[in-house]
């Protein structure tokens, strides 16, 4: 290869004078630039920035709720609020974290912004759905949080009934926001599903998707497949508090655990909704810091869709305590230990794409290694509280809120941090600071295990989730969390402070800052409108293709 | 050995014959976690300084795992996982299946207490008599929303379902005071649903059983004055009884089961009264509380409408201290009768 043409793009590209185009097609962001040419716009880049925005706003949001909770766990009896404060302040948490944060974070605002560009395509298949689903997404979101604040809701995010048809806080319109959200979990599933099938550019077969194309894939199946049902589950339970229905209500017939069948149908997918796009983070960064082809690139992309499938069968296994049949618990329990296998394959071989890698520790590669410890530690212990026996004793206590703070919050935060940083020279055309970037990782990270691993402790000592007071031996433990968070927290504010300012300030990265393969790199940083200016990029090898060209062998096949 | 994986694990103490086998399992299941996560996290540190990068636009080889690699990455963590599961299993199997010999006791969770009753034997509130070494089998069921029934000592848990009994068993393995908690978020007061499950060897419990069914009002007082039987009801019927005394309330109704003008109080609460027009009604909390507000709503047969309505008359919370003593005035039948419930055969 050329090496003037290394600080560019690394893979081949049509023909074309790099400085014209700057001038003839400008970049997304300077296309246009009234209010309307934003709103309006049908452009999956401006999208994804729009949808930045505002998940940013939810989880400040949602952050805010968090430290209320650790602050008020500081003392056994009340700290600074009352009971039925705490029991919608934990609620607002965590609808706002796993609902408006979590599931759409990384899909709706990565996946909107490189899918295309991964794929070599102008847009996704269906532009103007893609900007209807932002604008379901905001008109869910705000008639859930108007509920949330006027009257407030107090059955955690689970809305077990019948405490969510008997309480007299306003459920109905949380429920049927949450009900509006679904439709554009829906309809961003279905546009990225079509735009993977049919937008493939010449050169991109199905085993040349990038791994984070292949883990939005199986991430879309799911929430396609799953989705409709929690949204009909929220309007049956709107009708069972306005009219009464009974399906949940055993004084008319009904059966309360029917809910949680319903429910956790579709939310225990839902957390592979909110992992698996981590996971293809995970592994378009660890081969672009590592300059290594993926190591297992078909175990990794099939495990995706293994763990989309297999993530039906398991619902289960949040079950085991509430009068199932022990032969289910027995099938529900050994389906689960399938998930933790399929995991397993993906943390070896993003281990091995280290292998004889060369390893530049940059800001995401930090996170990385974060997301590692997270994904193994809370993975097994998912597989810790999936044995029956020991689920017994962990059901419903601290030790699940650590585990899946591990690896619901722990890996996609990660994953969330990473591509911010991974992708930024990408979306902004800007660098941000290096060092503070490590400073802020090495916050997070060790805030993170501060917080979270004293939880794991409370659970084994058996304080029960959702407690507004608790008995005195418990408070060390929750000191050490609360303290932890407070790290966690400073962490955010340090990105939020140098992110800002390398918006405005930081110097041009050029278009290829971390002299990646990905694909998405192809296209000018940041990408015109149509994202690739001339004729459609060819793609001859596959993503993350390091080798020396003149001694390599290079093998045909993936 | 065990004794310090227990503090730096931080369980609490194993008191139930199912705890030793959880905690076994336990120690595996985290040991196996833990080197793991820092076996995986080591080779990950060791392979970043090994292959740092040297120049920036680095080649590297082109490495893909063969077919052996692959097979050990699956093939390692599914044994590990499966044999968790396997011994899991076994050990939920024993927790699901009671023994044939267990003593019974019927609990119902209620917004925000447990209640217990012991099929021939007395009723209580937010304790737990059991006798040790011997398994204890609890049918569980709720009065309104979702509660679970947790013993860390036991390593137990078990969801209280309203219209439906689940059950779970244990055998105590010695005496003492044991805290149960409620795990299901069941509304305001879900961290106060507190209780205990009071340990004792089997002639004490013997003894504490006997001591229960002895006599019946001036027993129920005794048991009133014990702390563990409900004390702030206790207060509350006390209360009631002085407040009924200077309402005069006892200038119509007699504690002794003689009918005077009004009908008397004992054995009244949770009794079918027919009524004027041949309808019957339950008195529960709602039906004495409305005779006290609007006596002429439902007059029982037999009786007539003279009395005034004490609206306004009285605060809501001597309301309910009247209710409570009302409550307290039982028949024996009525505070000593097996516990209604659907029957539950043990598991064969």
């Amino acid at each position: 290869m050329n090496p003037s043409s290394s600080t560019t793009a690394e893979g081949v590209l049509p023909a074309h004078d790099a400085h014209d185009a700057h001038h003839d097609h400008p970049s997304y962001l300077v296309d246009g630039t009234t209010i309307k040419s934003w709103l309006l716009t049908v452009d999956h880049k401006r999208i994804a920035i729009m949808y930045l925005v505002w998940i940013l706003l939810f989880f400040l949001v949602g952050g805010i709720f968090a430290m209320a909770i650790r602050i008020e766990m500081l003392t056994p009896g009340p700290t600074i609020m009352d009971a039925m404060t705490y029991n919608r302040t934990f609620t607002l948490h965590g609808m706002v974290m796993i609902f408006l944060f979590m599931i759409p974070a990384i899909p709706a605002v990565f996946g909107n912004f490189v899918l295309p560009l991964m794929l070599g395509a102008k847009d996704v298949a269906f532009p103007k759905l893609n900007l209807a689903s932002l604008y379901i997404y905001l008109a869910g979101a705000f008639l859930a949080l108007w509920g949330m604040i006027n009257g407030g809701l107090d059955t955690g995010w689970t809305f077990y009934t019948p405490y969510s048809t008997h309480t007299t806080t306003t459920v109905a319109p949380v429920l049927f926001g949450a009900f509006i959200i679904g439709f554009s979990s829906i309809a961003t599933g279905l546009n990225f599903i079509v735009t993977i099938h049919t937008m493939r550019a010449p050169g991109i077969t199905w085993f040349k998707l990038p791994l984070f194309a292949w883990a939005l894939y199986a991430t879309s199946c799911i929430q396609v497949l799953a989705t409709p049902v929690i949204g009909l589950l929220m309007v049956i339970v709107t009708g069972e508090q306005l009219f009464h229905f009974g399906l949940f209500d055993p004084a008319r017939g009904g059966d309360p655990v029917l809910f949680q069948h319903l429910f956790w149908f579709y939310s225990h997918p839902a957390v592979y909704i909110m992992v698996l796009p981590s996971f293809g983070v995970m592994s378009e960064v660890v081969a672009t810091y590592s300059r290594k082809n993926i190591f297992g690139y078909r175990a990794i992309a099939y495990s995706s869709l293994g763990i989309a499938f297999v993530g039906f069968f398991v619902w289960g296994h949040h079950m085991f305590v509430s009068g199932q049949s022990t032969f289910d618990a027995g099938v529900f329990g050994v389906l689960t230990m399938l998930v933790g296998v399929f995991t397993a394959i993906k943390v070896f071989n993003w281990v091995g794409t280290v292998y004889k890698g060369a390893v530049d520790f940059k800001t995401p590669f930090a996170y990385f290694c974060g997301f590692l410890f997270f994904t193994v530690f809370g993975g097994m212990t998912g597989i810790a509280v999936a044995t029956t026996s020991l689920d017994v004793h962990w059901h419903d206590t601290y030790f699940v809120v650590a585990h899946f703070h591990f690896i619901m919050v722990g890996a996609t935060v990660m994953a969330f941090l990473a591509s911010l940083h991974y992708w930024f020279p990408k979306m902004f055309g800007k660098t941000y600071h290096e060092g503070w970037g490590l400073v802020a990782a090495a916050f997070i990270i060790l805030g993170f295990n501060a917080t979270f691993i004293p939880q794991f402790l409370l659970g084994n000592y058996g304080m029960p989730r959702r407690y507004f007071e608790y008995p005195e031996r418990y408070q060390a433990l929750n000191v050490a969390s609360t303290a932890g968070a407070s790290l966690l927290a400073f962490g955010f504010l340090i990105i939020a402070i140098y992110l800002v300012y390398s918006l405005a300030y930081g110097r041009a990265s050029g278009q290829n800052p971390w002299r990646s393969k990905g694909y998405e790199w192809l296209s000018a940083s940041p990408p015109p409108t149509h994202n690739f200016v001339g004729p459609q990029p060819t793609y001859p090898e596959e993503p993350h293709f390091y080798v020396d060209p003149k001694k390599a062998e290079v093998p045909d096949v993936v | 050995m065990s004794n310090f994986a227990d503090k730096i694990l931080f369980l609490p103490e194993r008191a139930s014959t199912f705890a030793e086998k959880v905690d076994q399992l336990h120690y595996f299941v985290v040991g196996v976690t833990m080197v793991s996560s820092i076996a995986v996290g080591l080779a990950a540190i060791f392979m970043f300084f090994r292959y740092r990068r040297r120049v920036p636009n680095q080649h590297t080889e082109y490495v893909v795992p063969n077919l052996p690699t692959e097979f050990l990455f699956v093939s390692v963590p599914l044994v590990f996982f499966l044999l968790w599961f396997a011994i899991g299993f076994r050990d939920f199997v024993f927790y699901t299946t009671p023994p044939k010999d267990t003593y019974d006791v019927y609990v119902m969770g209620k917004q925000w207490m447990w209640k217990f009753a012991y099929p021939e034997g007395p009723n209580g509130v937010n304790v737990l008599h059991v006798p040790a070494g011997r398994p204890v089998r609890l049918l569980i069921t709720s009065r309104d929303v979702l509660h679970s029934f947790y013993v860390p000592a036991f390593r137990i848990k078990m969801d209280a379902l309203p219209g439906r009994y689940t059950q779970a068993w244990f055998e105590a393995t010695k005496p003492g005071t044991y805290q149960v908690l409620c795990t299901e978020y069941c509304g305001l007061s879900h961290s106060k649903m507190l209780a205990e499950v009071v340990v004792l060897s089997p002639e004490d419990f013997e003894e504490w059983l006997k001591e229960q069914k002895r006599g019946r009002l001036a027993g129920r007082q005794d048991a009133l004055a014990d702390t563990s039987l409900v004390p702030p009801v206790a207060r509350m019927a006390e209360q009631g009884q002085r407040l009924a005394g200077t309402q005069g309330c006892f200038k119509c109704h007699t504690m002794t089961g003689e009918p005077h003008i009004g009908p008397t109080f004992l054995g009244m609460y949770n009794r079918e009264e027919k009524l004027e027009d041949g309808k019957t009604i339950r008195v529960d909390e709602a039906y004495i509380t409305q005779s006290m507000m609007d006596p002429g709503a439902h007059i029982v047969s037999g009786y007539k409408n003279v009395m005034p309505t004490f609206q306004g008359k009285l605060q809501g919370a001597e309301t309910a201290a009247i209710v409570e003593f009302i409550k307290s005035l039982r028949t024996p039948n009525v505070r000593e009768g097996a516990s209604q419930g659907p029957a539950y055969e043990p598991i064969q």
